[in-house]
């Protein structure tokens, strides 16, 4: 079977002035994947997600998501950067989940839920508040659905933002370090969400540090230092057999 | 909490510290501040009755309708025009931020008064404005009160611009990365997740802007807009009792800036939504509250509280 890979990253290269982030990565996410990220901080993990959304541009190489570049389309041989409405458009189909969780804070948990479908889907309100009702429902919070962000736990937040993203349809979702910004004990319920996402075939890209989960949950994983991916395999193998030197000693100072 | 069941001790009783100097402090500004009042009321020329003659008396009170229609006028061009020359300071485009840059240094470079006395006199420079195919007579246009919103309302907007900015600034990053990952458009994020937390830094200072607008708009007096002062200044000129006639529209300044104030409040209050777990209470509510439960012992903790998966009392 030759199915299109969700994300197609080749040499991507990210510079910050002069700082360079990304120094060539190269990757497949095929559809339904799980992919886990793990490295240091600082090793260009969140950089790359936030391309794969455009909500930073590339300097180098190509990323394709879908089949489509990010950001560009290509006629010939020239590249021609997308036009807003396009770009909005794309990042509609992508659903992206923060370390600080960042709910609206001025808006209620479905109001958080429907926004995006009213505004840039232009859906009929009834259906949008119907849908973001069985979305809260499944992430466990039916009962949360007229508080406001900050009357919620981190972990009732981060489950509300992955409502909020679900809420889109997104054909790929993407997760930077979701459980970083919370306390040991409510980790679990977000991972739970998660869990469930990735056993109805969601295609993922975690950024992460639970190493538990993405030895689970993940299909693959990559070990990114210094802006380059230095090992990347089945979690296991990954986990318990690290072939880079690198490797080893970050694992040996998380686990 | 312990799971020590010993009987909670007896509430402290301790004889408080006396603050002696606080009491003379007091006593002596107090009286200090009486003094004052009583000199000024009773000062040998100051006719009272004239006072309350003029204080509700019909063309003052023209005169304070106008005053407020001003100040209504000019804020409203001010937030409007404030809102616009931020977000084009926040602009991509270079032109935009520099326009709205070149704005606020002419207009908050100059003193209102004079930019008042500009727009009122600007027909003497161009009594026509042709552009565009359009002919604009300003001779015809500008009267008294256009002269008057023009001066206040583009002047203000210059500081309301800034304040906005502020606002705009002040809301998390992340914010407008989560409502563009969902796919949102620039005027989206602006108009639906930025400005509505913005309101909150915006608001206080806005208030602050309305009341001063409502003292500033005496200045029109030299566009010969009847306002307050303007009124106040055209009868003293035949009966010549100026500082009655002050005390008169200081009166009416002073009602209407507190009730400014007290609007002020709710309007915080509103869009302190989400901000705070809850609402301040109302000054009403808040009396109410001293009223009843004033000589109420402490309230109890409650008993059973229901507790989230996170342990936060709800």
């Amino acid at each position: 079977m030759s199915t299109r890979p969700m994300v197609k990253s080749e040499a991507v290269h990210k510079s910050f002035g002069r700082l360079e982030v990304l120094r060539g990565i190269d990757l497949e996410v095929q559809p339904q994947e799980v992919m886990c990220m793990i490295g240091p901080s600082g090793s260009g993990k969140s950089t790359f997600l936030r391309c794969i959304n455009h909500l930073e541009k590339i300097d180098a190489g190509r990323l394709s998501v879908d089949g489509e570049l990010v950001g560009y389309s290509e006629r010939g041989e020239r590249l021609y950067e997308l036009p807003d409405r396009e770009v909005c458009k794309k990042r509609s189909e992508i659903g992206m989940v923060f370390q600080r969780f960042n709910l609206f804070p001025h808006m209620t948990a479905l109001e958080n839920v429907i926004e995006a479908p009213l505004r840039v889907k232009g859906e009929n309100r009834d259906q949008a508040v119907a849908r973001a009702g069985k979305l809260l429902e499944r992430v466990g919070l039916a009962d949360k659905v007229k508080a406001y962000p900050n009357q919620l736990s981190g972990g009732q937040q981060q489950r509300v933002a992955i409502a909020r993203a679900l809420a889109m349809q997104p054909k790929l979702m993407l997760f930077d370090e979701p459980t970083s910004a919370l306390d040991p004990e409510l980790v679990g319920d977000v991972l739970d969400v998660m869990r469930g996402l990735a056993k109805d075939g969601m295609t993922m890209i975690v950024v992460t540090h639970e190493m538990g989960f993405a030895r689970e949950v993940g299909d693959t994983l990559v070990f990114m230092d210094g802006g380059v991916i230095v090992e990347q395999g089945n979690p296991r193998d990954v986990l318990t057999n690290p072939r880079e030197e690198r490797t080893k000693t970050f694992l040996s100072k998380v686990l | 909490m312990s799971a020590a069941s010993a009987p909670r001790p007896e509430a402290i009783k301790a004889i408080p510290v006396r603050h002696p100097w606080r009491w003379l402090a007091a006593v002596a500004v107090v009286g200090f501040a009486a003094e004052a009042i009583y000199v000024v009321a009773t000062a040998p020329d100051l006719r009272w009755p004239v006072v309350q003659h003029y204080l509700f008396q019909v063309r003052i009170g023209l005169g304070a309708v106008a005053t407020l229609e001003l100040t209504v006028v000019a804020m409203v061009i001010g937030i409007a025009l404030g809102i616009l020359l931020a977000v084009m300071r926040i602009s991509p485009n270079p032109v935009m931020s520099t326009v709205s840059w070149f704005y606020l240094w002419f207009f908050r470079g100059t003193p209102v008064l004079v930019q008042l006395f500009f727009w009122w006199n600007l027909p003497l420079i161009l009594p026509t404005i042709g552009a565009f195919g359009w002919q604009f007579e300003t001779v015809k246009y500008i009267n008294p009160f256009i002269a008057s919103i023009l001066g206040l309302g583009l002047n203000e907007a210059a500081y309301m611009a800034e304040i906005v900015r502020a606002g705009i600034i002040s809301v998390d990053q992340g914010q407008t990365e989560a409502a563009m990952a969902l796919g949102m458009r620039r005027t989206q994020v602006l108009q639906r997740i930025v400005l509505p937390q913005a309101m909150r830094v915006i608001i206080p200072p806005t208030g602050n802007e309305t009341i001063s607008m409502l003292k500033t708009s005496s200045l029109a007096f030299i566009t010969q807009f009847g306002e307050l002062f303007r009124v106040s200044t055209e009868i003293s000129a035949f009966n010549f009792r100026i500082v009655e006639l002050l005390i008169v529209i200081s009166f009416w300044y002073l009602l209407f800036t507190s009730v400014l104030t007290v609007g002020q409040y709710y309007v915080e209050r509103y869009f302190a939504r989400g901000s705070q777990r809850e609402l301040p209470m109302t000054p009403w509510q808040r009396l109410r509250r001293m009223l009843f439960t004033f000589h109420a012992p402490p309230p109890q903790p409650p008993v059973a509280q229901r507790r989230d998966d996170s342990g936060q009392a709800f």
